[in-house]
């Protein structure tokens, strides 16, 4: 498509030269309208197209629904106002609902410790990484395509099948749901930050290695204070949902509070499943009340001494 | 020249091709030690492209570099990072790390001089020592800048921020200091500042600077020689005072108030986008 040219040949009168200029702006918001209108309706064969395919059928939805508000029904423990504050002993009181906090709270707080490390490692690896994948640092173009590959592979892989591979290395345990999140929170950091490089200034990198310094230097003292403050802001993010991962990386032998969560849910027992999912609740919203003022602590202070 | 008879800087033939603009076209001249060349010429006569292949940022097509008769165009490699350490670079828009302290600029000289286990360590932790702190707060000092060394460099003015690009440059200890229109980007007070101090390091440290101008008034107030450029060719190379109102007309085809005006013009959009 082309946009019609506004010629000024001097000839015109005034308003014929508005004149003009208005047909032509009509002419592009007709075009541009027909355009939108052909994408959205792209947009809704498509999406018709993949839902029958993957079988979303109406008439399956109307059925299932309710059955899913029956299954939350279940999972609600029966509180009764009387003895809401009584011991554990009491049925219906708030501790016989969470009767085994004290075990949940020590496996809460290894998933805690799970997501941590998932996420110190992964980010570790993915700001070494994130450098030579940057386009804008010409580092060679083996050492690009290792790292781009290489990101792109950690992070295709969901989390699940690296830790079913890492728990028959390792056997059932917090190390391999570790080394699981860390691999797939490399791959997935590592691409955001060599695009947080990829929009630093260059002025700093040619001053440095116009001054003689070396590939490395030049990363860590031109492009790093440009971008830490980003890209601690991000490995944050990834924090919160790594937290969220590692509780259910013990479906699969990964350590954590998945594995209590897996056994209540595959033994039917109703109450104690609502108790755990309320305690990851609460603990994912902590996490991201804290990590959000750490957030905004972080981007102003960064950027002190060398 | 020096005893052997090497100038500081020889280059032949040097051209440089960008698609089909040759950007420096078969430039040959010797530059002695201790000299303060200024470079005129209108905007893209070539002078950053000389200077850019000088350090090496950019490769020339064609044509050698030579310093004190070693070919400079022929280095690699931690050789080539040498080079560029002993010809430090001053850019017209200061290229500072905006979110680092000052001091922390001006270390960023060091950074070619370290080498093994200091240099991994200062990778690693930012690990500079004292004797190199102070070899900064004295050049900071010098410059009257020691107030704003620990503030970061985005909060200073241009004039302050060139003043702190030289200091980066003096921490390089080179022999050269390469400055692409330093003061394109400055006030006329504070473009007299950092004239002054680049004068200053010329006379007082015997540095050999190179400095594009497109004032004519400074190069002739500040530089010992002077080089003019039009379309990548050098077209003037003497004494200031050979360049008059005559020559300028005969080289540029305008007269010297409206290569002033130029060049002012030039300067407002320089500051405009620093």
């Amino acid at each position: 498509m082309t946009t019609p040219v506004l010629r000024h040949d001097g000839a015109d009168p005034p308003d014929a030269a508005v004149a003009r200029g208005e047909a032509a702006f009509r002419a592009a918001r007709a075009r541009r309208r027909r355009a939108t209108l052909l994408g959205l309706a792209l947009l809704a064969a498509c999406l018709l197209a993949s839902a029958w395919m993957s079988e979303v059928r109406p008439a399956t939805l109307a059925e299932g629904l309710p059955r899913v508000g029956d299954y939350f029904h279940r999972i609600l423990p029966t509180l009764r106002w009387p003895v809401l504050l009584a011991g554990s002993e009491t049925e219906g009181s708030l501790a016989s609902w969470f009767y085994r906090l004290d075990s949940w709270a020590w496996l809460l707080f290894e998933t805690a410790n799970m997501a941590a490390l998932a996420t110190l490692l992964g980010a570790g690896a993915a700001l070494l990484l994130a450098f030579p994948a940057a386009r804008n640092l010409g580092a060679g173009t083996l050492a690009m395509q290792l790292a781009r590959r290489g990101l792109e592979a950690m992070r295709t892989v969901p989390e699940i099948v690296f830790a079913l591979i890492l728990v028959w290395a390792f056997g059932v345990g917090p190390l391999a749901g570790i080394l699981a999140i860390a691999l797939h929170t490399a791959g997935a950091l590592g691409k955001l930050f060599a695009e947080a490089i990829e929009n630093a200034a260059m002025g700093p990198w040619e001053g440095v290695r116009a001054a003689g310094g070396s590939w490395a230097q030049g990363c860590r003292f031109a492009i790093l204070p440009q971008v830490l403050p980003n890209l601690l802001s991000y490995a944050l993010l990834r924090f919160e949902i790594n937290l969220r991962s590692a509780s259910v990386i013990g479906f699969v032998g990964g350590g954590g509070i998945g594995e209590e969560l897996y056994t209540v849910i595959a033994q039917n027992y109703y109450e104690e499943i609502s108790a755990i999912v309320v305690l990851i609740l609460l603990a994912v919203a902590a996490i991201d009340l804290l990590s959000e003022r750490l957030r905004h602590r972080v981007i102003g202070a960064v950027g002190g001494a060398a | 020249m020096d005893a052997a008879g090497y100038a500081m800087l020889e280059l032949q033939g040097l051209t440089r091709r960008f698609g089909a603009t040759l950007a420096v076209d078969q430039v040959s001249l010797a530059v002695p030690a201790g000299q303060m060349l200024g470079i005129i010429g209108r905007s893209g006569a070539g002078k950053s492209t000389l200077l850019r292949l000088l350090n090496r940022l950019i490769e020339p097509t064609s044509g050698r570099i030579l310093s004190e008769g070693r070919e400079v165009t022929a280095l690699r490699g931690r050789a080539l990072r040498a080079w560029r350490r002993d010809c430090a670079m001053v850019f017209q828009q200061f290229n500072l790390v905006q979110r680092l302290d000052v001091l922390g600029n001006v270390l960023i000289g060091r950074l070619a001089h370290q080498h093994g286990l200091r240099r991994a360590l200062v990778l690693l932790a930012g690990a500079f020592t004292a004797g190199e702190r102070a070899m900064a707060l004295a050049a900071l000092e010098r410059f009257g800048l020691l107030e704003v060394a620990l503030q970061r460099a985005e909060t200073l003015s241009g004039g302050q921020q060139q003043r702190v690009a030289l200091c980066r440059a003096l921490l390089q200890q080179p022999r050269l200091i390469l400055a692409d229109e330093p003061i394109a980007s400055l006030d006329p007070a504070n473009a007299r500042v950092v004239m002054e101090a680049l004068r200053q390091v010329n006379r007082e440290e015997g540095i050999t600077v190179l400095v594009n101008l497109h004032h004519l008034d400074t190069a002739r107030e500040y530089c010992d020689r002077i080089l003019a450029m039009q379309a990548g060719r050098v077209v003037f190379d003497g004494a200031p005072a050979a360049l008059d109102a005559a020559r300028v007309r005969e080289i540029y085809g305008i007269s010297e108030e409206e290569f002033a005006a130029e060049a002012a013009a030039r300067a407002e959009a320089g500051r405009a986008a620093a």
